[in-house]
């Protein structure tokens, strides 16, 4: 049976396409070496958007109406601009009631757009731009380790690696956090208040690597300008161990956090890239892989969920289990040698 | 009935789920359609995969396994008609249901009339409200426009007006949506459909049929202001959601070109079967249809003809789970629960359930928390779908449900639970029936692809729904009383076939079961005590011939509404002891 990859790799070569949500600029170029917070490309778009009524304001038809209007498509005008004069001894003339562009004009109306908004694109991972996707932004390359979470707040950022744990389920408190950690990226196991967030915004930090957060947490994790990545998912699930080792043993390094939404449709994911030099750029890693005696797994629900461990048999047929369903399932060997019995669906694998 | 008369002798069908795609196989044996095996596999329309194709394939191949007939050749491309060699098969047809609900912006005039109405059609599929527009919005056409522009719509629903009545105040609105799709980047303009006064048609084709991808029509969901006829417009409405998928859903293409283009919404389908066995039904009782899915809850009721169809997105128990909180409360979850369970697990379990819906409970305590979700989200979606019932369904008080006969249940959720006792207790307890009916559960999921197949195959349903290939739970038996707990409220006997016979004497309170197999009959005296009804008025016997089940006949005596006892403790021991009456 196949299932989904969960990438958590010491080493791997790393592509990543990051487009605008709208038609915009590229600003980066190819084979430009860029940082994770570096824009390579930007648009913007009007916000709002004001329609001018002219036959109404004249009470003539629309087509009369559009005789009489004086600006056309993609004119700019600022406010107070003439759109339309009407004819007669008491003529009255329609002017733009604010600055913009005009989008549409006809059928005895004048559409602005105003208010502009801008979106600025992050590169999100440190590497090498390696293709320009015209107007809309760029496949960026990187070679490092790579862990994949389940839940961002959305916020970019890289900064040094410090680890604040002694074991995979701790608990962040902040008293534990003082200006020595300033403009680090902090790995933390679980965090229970919010007290703790606000003291980390405060300092403030580069970025939180959590195991997972609590939901109730989530309003104002959201609105933390540093980036925030829970591993594992919601509640209290200690990080598992095949991500918490390879975090610790990077600690005091660079990595950088693209705290992305999870998107179950587009397969964008939080994670986490520590950029690693080597003379050989290694494989990619796949997406999708078949469940087979000797991978390596992660449980995705309860009793285990995030726990790490070895595929050490395929079940024929139906197995019954503790909750009382019957389905696929699959020894596994927990790395405290505990032996599991877990659905088929209930895995993905680590790699 | 002759050969003959069957029109392709062999159909294969797929319901392509949010979780799950399951492809079932039908043929003829002895000259009738029957059921003759499924095979599933996980769904793959999310990423990694991306792409349906992979799942259907992968389930298809898993019924290949189990029946050992080929369906699909080397290049996965499925077989058709059956050749010689006894692979393929004559006829194919397909439902879908994965994928998010598509953002629509609904259209109309008087919120009374049409916009009730075409709230209404919205609701018969997989749509997630965004905005609404009406003839008495207080915003300015620019703020209009901007605000279909920020809700990214997948589809507009224009309505409004009579057929020959209003048509300036629709024309005005539709300038609004008109300059919206024409300010959006062709590849994102949505598609609309039309289905309000048509003396506009002309007028809708020229000024939006160029700033959409697809301009759809229906009759008019309103014709006169006191007749409402949402069949039509649901049914384009359906061909829009698969326009849709089709747009941004890599494979519903190539199923597309297996079902000439007729895939189908689940839910629509199950809802176009559900029509059909009302239209059989010929009683004053209504037909009930569920189904708790991944992607959304599903009411469907039929009463003399007439459907109801309400889809409930917000009731699915995957993506949008965290999401319920916005329409319960914890506690109304948490009353479901036979374990003492804090809140905070169950407030967990809801986002982590929605990272991975296609995931199953492996433990006791998982399980108990997802049938206790189970219960409130379809509890409330058919609260919801109640609104929209029709006057002719037969009531027995304002706040209780319609009589229905039967109730069929379908989707992951039920289908899958461990025992048939626990999903006949979920769904007595969600639903709350009231009178006596019988409840069939649907465990391979057959209706929605039955709805299906009777596109083009009207016997096929029929041979199947009688062949045995449902779940029959039994024969429920309700009780509403005003007497207090503890006190009889109902005398019972059971007259089996061969003379004997089984007596009971319920409490208020209760619930009891007394035996009889599928494909037993007996005869069943009810007498009801104490002024309590069981669907015939307070006080009135009743005896009647019923049909077993794998739960026989059960009388539920614990009161409509269903009232849980406050002390967590106590409503705890309520549910085992309720579990343990169901068989654990």
């Amino acid at each position: 049976m196949l299932a989904p990859v969960n990438h958590i790799l010491p080493l791997t070569t790393i592509e990543r396409e990051r487009i605008l949500p709208v038609a915009g600029t590229v600003t980066a170029k190819l084979n430009q070496k860029v940082s994770s917070t570096d824009m390579i490309a930007e648009a913007t778009w009007s916000r709002e958007h004001v329609l001018i009524d002219v036959a109404r304001a004249l009470s003539i038809s629309a087509n009369a109406a559009d005789r009489l209007i004086r600006v056309k498509v993609d004119d700019k005008v600022a406010e107070g601009t003439e759109v339309a004069v009407g004819k007669g001894i008491i003529s009255r003339t329609i002017r733009a009631p604010r600055g913009g562009r005009v989008v549409a004009a006809g059928g005895g109306q004048v559409l602005l757009e105003t208010g502009d908004a801008s979106v600025q694109l992050k590169a999100g991972i440190p590497g090498t731009v390696v293709h320009i996707i015209p107007n809309r932004g760029a496949l960026i390359r990187t070679v490092g380790a790579l862990i994949q979470g389940t839940w961002g707040n959305g916020r970019i950022e890289s900064g040094v690696l410090l680890n604040l744990t002694e074991k995979s389920d701790d608990v962040l408190s902040a008293s534990r956090l003082d200006v020595s950690l300033r403009g680090s990226i902090i790995l933390a196991g679980l965090v229970k208040d919010v007290e703790t967030l606000r003291t980390a915004a405060e300092l403030p930090v580069r970025g939180l690597i959590l195991s997972s957060i609590s939901p109730g947490l989530l309003p104002v994790a959201q609105q933390m300008r540093f980036p925030i990545v829970a591993i594992d998912g919601f509640g209290q699930i200690p990080m598992n161990s095949a991500a918490y080792k390879l975090l610790t043993s990077n600690a005091k390094r660079d990595v950088t956090i693209n705290a992305e939404a999870f998107n179950r449709y587009t397969g964008a994911r939080p994670e986490v890239i520590i950029p690693l030099p080597v003379s050989q750029e290694p494989s990619e890693p796949i997406d999708v892989d078949t469940l087979e005696v000797g991978k390596t797994v992660r449980m995705r629900r309860a009793p285990h969920a995030g726990a790490i461990g070895t595929l050490t048999k395929l079940h024929p047929g139906l197995s019954s289990l503790p909750s009382g369903l019957r389905a696929k399932a699959a020894e596994v060997k927990l790395e405290n040698e505990e032996k599991i019995l877990v659905p088929l669906v209930n895995l993905e694998i680590v790699g | 009935m002759p050969v003959s008369l069957l029109q392709d002798n062999s159909l294969l069908a797929v319901n392509v789920g949010a979780s799950s795609t399951r492809a079932v196989l039908f043929d003829v044996v002895e000259g009738q359609y029957r059921f003759i095996a499924s095979g599933q596999a996980p769904s793959t329309a999310e990423a990694p995969y991306k792409d349906i194709t992979l799942g259907v394939n992968q389930a298809i191949a898993n019924l290949q396994t189990v029946t050992g007939k080929t369906l699909l050749d080397q290049d996965n491309q499925l077989i058709t008609p059956v050749q010689a060699d006894g692979s393929g098969v004559d006829a194919f047809a397909a439902t879908l249901s994965a994928g998010p609900a598509l953002r629509a912006v609904v259209v109309g005039l008087l919120s009374d009339v049409s916009m009730q109405s075409a709230q209404r059609l919205a609701e018969t599929a997989y749509l997630q409200v965004i905005e609404t527009f009406g003839l008495n919005d207080p915003r300015k056409p620019d703020e209009q426009i901007d605000a279909i522009l920020r809700a990214r719509p997948d589809i507009i629903i224009l309505t409004g007006g009579t057929d020959g009545g209003a048509s300036r105040s629709i024309q005005k609105i539709m300038e609004s949506v008109g300059l919206a799709c024409y300010l959006m980047p062709e590849e994102k303009r949505p598609m609309i459909l039309f289905a309000g006064n048509q003396s506009l048609t002309d007028s809708v084709k020229q000024s939006l049929g160029n700033l959409t991808p697809s301009l759809h029509f229906s009759p008019n969901i309103r014709p006169s202001l006191d007749t409402e006829d949402l069949v039509p417009a649901s049914r384009e409405l359906a061909q829009v959601f698969s326009d849709v998928r089709k747009r941004n859903m890599p494979g519903v293409d190539e199923l597309n070109t297996w079902t000439s283009g007729r895939t189908l919404p689940t839910a629509y389908a199950e809802g176009r079967i559900i029509r059909f066995l009302s239209r059989m039904n010929g009683t004053s009782r209504g037909i009930l249809g569920v189904d708790l899915g991944t992607t959304a809850a599903v009411v469907a009721a039929g009463f003399n003809g007439k459907l109801t169809l309400g889809v409930y997105p917000q009731f699915g128990l995957g993506e949008n789970l965290p999401g319920l909180l916005r329409y319960t409360q914890i506690e109304d979850i948490m009353r479901w629960l036979p374990l003492d369970i804090a809140p905070s697990v169950v407030r967990d379990y809801l986002y982590q359930r929605s990272l991975y819906p296609g995931t199953i409970p492996a433990t006791k305590e998982d399980h108990a928390i997802g049938h206790a979700i189970s219960r409130q989200v379809l509890y409330l979606a058919m609260q919801e779908a109640r609104r929209n019932f029709p006057p002719e369904a037969r009531l027995l008080r304002k706040d209780l449900m319609p009589l229905f006969e039967p109730i069929l249940a379908g989707g992951g959720a039920l289908s899958d639970a461990p025992t048939p006792g626990q999903s006949l207790l979920l769904l007595l307890d969600a639903l709350q029936p009231v009178g006596i009916t019988s409840i069939i559960l649907d465990q391979n999921n057959l209706l929605p692809l039955l709805g299906a197949a009777s596109e083009s195959n009207y016997l096929l349903p029929v041979q199947v729904l009688e062949s045995g290939a449902f779940m029959s739970l039994g024969t429920i038996v309700s009780v509403i009383s005003p007497a207090s707990y503890g006190t009889p409220v109902l005398r019972v006997r059971l007259t089996y076939d061969d003379g004997s016979d089984a007596r009971a004497e319920v409490k208020f309170g209760g619930l009891e079961i007394l035996p009889l197999g599928m494909g037993q009959t007996a005869r069943l005296t009810l007498q009801p005590l104490n002024r309590s009804d069981i669907g015939n008025g307070a006080g009135r016997n009743a005896t009647i011939q019923v049909a077993g089940g794998v739960m026989g006949v059960v009388i539920d005596a614990r009161g409509r509404p269903l009232t849980l006892p406050e002390d967590p403790v106590r409503r705890r021991e309520l549910f085992k002891k309720w579990l343990w009456s169901v068989g654990g």
